[in-house]
């Protein structure tokens, strides 16, 4: 299931973390690999999302491959899932006052 | 520092081969434990105070490395070297902050160690930038320079430094502690909002000595420092803070760090407890050893001395021929310069905030023009304020319109020191982990506002401060108009304080009334001035002496009356 078919059931989770070497916002992608994109993230039930998270933490962990891991709200909007958060928008995107760095520049 | 050649230079600390070597050793220290965090030796765990003593955070879109600039003072090669890192290694720009440091927004931890190596050449480095230290001490940014200077805040905020770093008693308070000293009559320093604040005063006999006031602090309890002693002499000031600082690591809480602030001690404790306690330990700890020895006050001072300014007349014929042709300089003289104790020179203060930008933020290419001017105008040696600018301390009366013209030219010519347009914001949400909502895009909006020159000199001195969230960073406490973002249920709303003061008669503002959105907020700040230049008495008293007189009143009235 997609993303975007996903997000539409209603009170999904994606998981972002830090990239230890440089910092890079990252989040849990399909099959349990990182990834840069929000719009290639994984989306997960809150039933589910914990135990995901723990497995998660433990292997970036083991790996040495990121920090700061948590989950976050995602919603609906206009057919599109999206961070429910303004924090968490702006860490997919980019500062709101610079448009020409984060991910939305690339 | 041996790149730079004495002579034509303003005092700047030289490293000794102890600064050198230890700052050397902190690197290399840190390059193996960033090499241990990398390879899984270290866990996030036991690496994260690590690398916070070393200045380096991370944040929500990257690592923030914070650099000290200590009391604000650096060279015009030091700013070079700020420059040439933030575009070696971050994003071609440098924010700088209201402890006189500067951040950059998106370095890789792997890099941290060259850029501390690079930092190291220029006798700089990240050290005591966080943790539950004692912070960067601050300073008056017009030290060595203002006419109401009774004594160099910069040869004790250096004693300060040597003092502290490595202290083993302060390398782990109970949290973090900042001190600012203002050498001057007036206070240009906010001292009384910092956990020790010390102004500059003399005694019955005319002898220089410090006012020290304790417990001032911002933050979610917001508190004034209060005068502990009237007059401790300069052979003194260590003991007397070692005695404060002994008394804060006794009894500063370490259950809760919401209360583990010296200005939560001193308001549990009372003043007269705390005072006293301080005072038991200051009679224990005063004696040789703890005298300040006058011959190494002395050899520091030396590394201040004077610039070798010219004997000048006072008054400049091309500086009055350039304000006669040319009112936007006229302007920014009125404005952003201020007298300087020698004769045909002046203080220029360089404005960070142009109409519409980001408080603070300088690109690299503008570090290096700064640091060009400050060579060619300001012998070698530049400052960062709290208020976020710069300045260049010592320019000829005769070159301040040639040093006007290049700012100009780089969007570094705003004329707004002190006006409303002069905005201190955090990063807020834009890049703080902390944040609740968004700092930048309201300073922006409000500066653009009021973008109009004539228009902020007909409104006068009104300082905005602006935090994303209850750590206070931004100072909105002290703002006369103060402003929080907080978030509630996921949308940014601001709340209006009023009243504030950072000065001499330091004062925490007033809430206004209930928080207002994104868009009422720019509407609301001008309601307020509107209200304020409809009330004042004449045409120039200030709004805080206006708010004063006239009450909450018909301000709250203006802002919420349709509620």
């Amino acid at each position: 299931m997609s993303a975007k078919d996903r997000s539409k059931e209603g009170s999904m989770k994606a998981i972002t973390a830090n990239r230890l070497r440089d910092g890079e916002v990252v989040f849990l992608g399909e099959g349990g690999r990182w990834v840069e994109s929000f719009a290639e993230a994984a989306l997960f039930q809150r039933a589910e999302a914990d135990a995901v998270l723990a497995d998660a933490k433990a292997k970036a962990e083991r790996e040495q491959f990121g920090v700061d891991i948590y989950a976050f709200e995602v919603v609906e909007q206009d057919g599109v899932p999206v961070p429910a958060t303004m924090r968490e928008r702006i860490r997919t995107a980019g500062p709101t006052v610079r448009l020409d760095l984060g991910k939305q520049a690339a | 520092m041996n790149h730079i050649a004495p002579g034509a230079r303003a005092g700047i600390y030289h490293y000794d081969e102890i600064d050198r070597q230890f700052v050397a050793e902190r690197v290399e220290q840190f390059r193996k434990q960033v090499d241990r965090r990398l390879s899984g030796e270290l866990t996030e765990e036991e690496f994260k105070p690590i690398r916070l003593m070393n200045g380096l955070y991370l944040q929500l879109h990257a690592y923030m490395l914070r650099i000290a600039v200590p009391y604000g003072v650096m060279s015009a090669t030091q700013l070079r070297k700020l420059a040439a890192i933030g575009r070696k290694y971050d994003r071609g720009y440098g924010h700088f902050t209201t402890r006189q440091n500067l951040q950059y927004n998106w370095i890789k931890l792997e890099d941290t160690p060259a850029i501390l190596h690079e930092l190291a050449e220029v006798d700089m480095h990240a050290l005591q930038t966080s943790g539950n230290c004692v912070r960067n001490v601050t300073t008056d940014p017009f030290v060595g320079a203002a006419r109401d200077e009774v004594v160099d805040g910069r040869v004790y905020a250096e004693i300060l430094r040597q003092w502290t770093t490595m202290h083993p008693e302060f390398t782990y308070l109970p949290r973090k502690f900042k001190i600012a000293i203002s050498g001057a009559e007036s206070d240009r320093a906010a001292v009384r909002i910092h956990d020790v604040g010390l102004l500059a005063r003399r005694n019955d006999k005319g002898e220089a000595g410090f006012s020290f006031y304790v417990g001032g602090g911002l933050g979610r309890s917001p508190f004034v420092g209060k005068l502990v002693r009237e007059w401790v002499a300069q052979e003194d000031f260590v003991a007397y803070l070692e005695a404060i600082l002994r008394v804060y690591n006794q009894y500063g809480r370490r259950d809760n760090i919401y209360k583990a602030r010296i200005k939560i001690l001193v308001h549990e404790l009372g003043l007269e407890k705390f005072t006293q306690e301080v005072e038991e330990e200051f009679a224990r700890l005063r004696g040789p050893k703890y005298r300040l020895d006058p011959e190494i006050v002395e050899s520091i001072r030396q590394h201040f001395a004077p610039p070798p300014f010219e004997e000048l007349p006072d008054h400049s014929e091309v500086l009055e021929r350039a304000k006669a042709t040319d009112p936007a300089f006229a302007n920014w003289l009125a404005v952003n310069v201020a007298e300087h104790k020698a004769p045909g020179y002046a203080i220029a203060t360089i404005s960070l905030k142009p109409a519409g930008g980001i408080p603070g933020d300088a690109t690299c290419d503008q570090m290096d023009l700064v640091a060009d001017l400050a060579e060619r105008h300001s012998f070698g040696e530049l400052r960062v304020t709290h208020v976020q600018n710069l300045v260049l301390a010592h320019v000829k009366k005769d070159e301040l319109y040639d040093l006007w013209k290049q700012l100009d030219a780089a969007e570094l010519g705003s004329a707004n020191a002190g006006l409303i347009g002069d905005i201190i914001a955090c990063p807020g949400l834009d890049y703080c982990a902390l944040a609740n909502a968004r700092s930048i895009p309201l300073a922006q909006a409000i500066s653009a506002r009021f973008a109009d020159p004539v228009r902020q000199r007909t409104i006068g001195e009104l300082g905005i401060k602006i935090s994303g969230c209850i750590n206070a960073c931004g100072h909105h406490h002290v703002g006369a108009i103060g402003i929080l973002g907080v978030d509630k249920k996921g949308t940014e709303y601001y709340q209006i304080t009023v009243g504030g003061d950072p000065t001499l008669t330091t004062a925490i503002g007033d809430i206004l009334g209930p928080a207002v959105t994104e868009t009422e907020a720019v509407d609301a700040i001008e309601a307020i001035v509107d209200v304020y230049l409809a009330n004042r008495a004449d045409g120039s008293e200030r709004f805080i002496d206006t708010l004063k007189r006239v009450g909450h009143a018909p301000f709250k009235e203006r802002i919420y009356a349709a509620d």
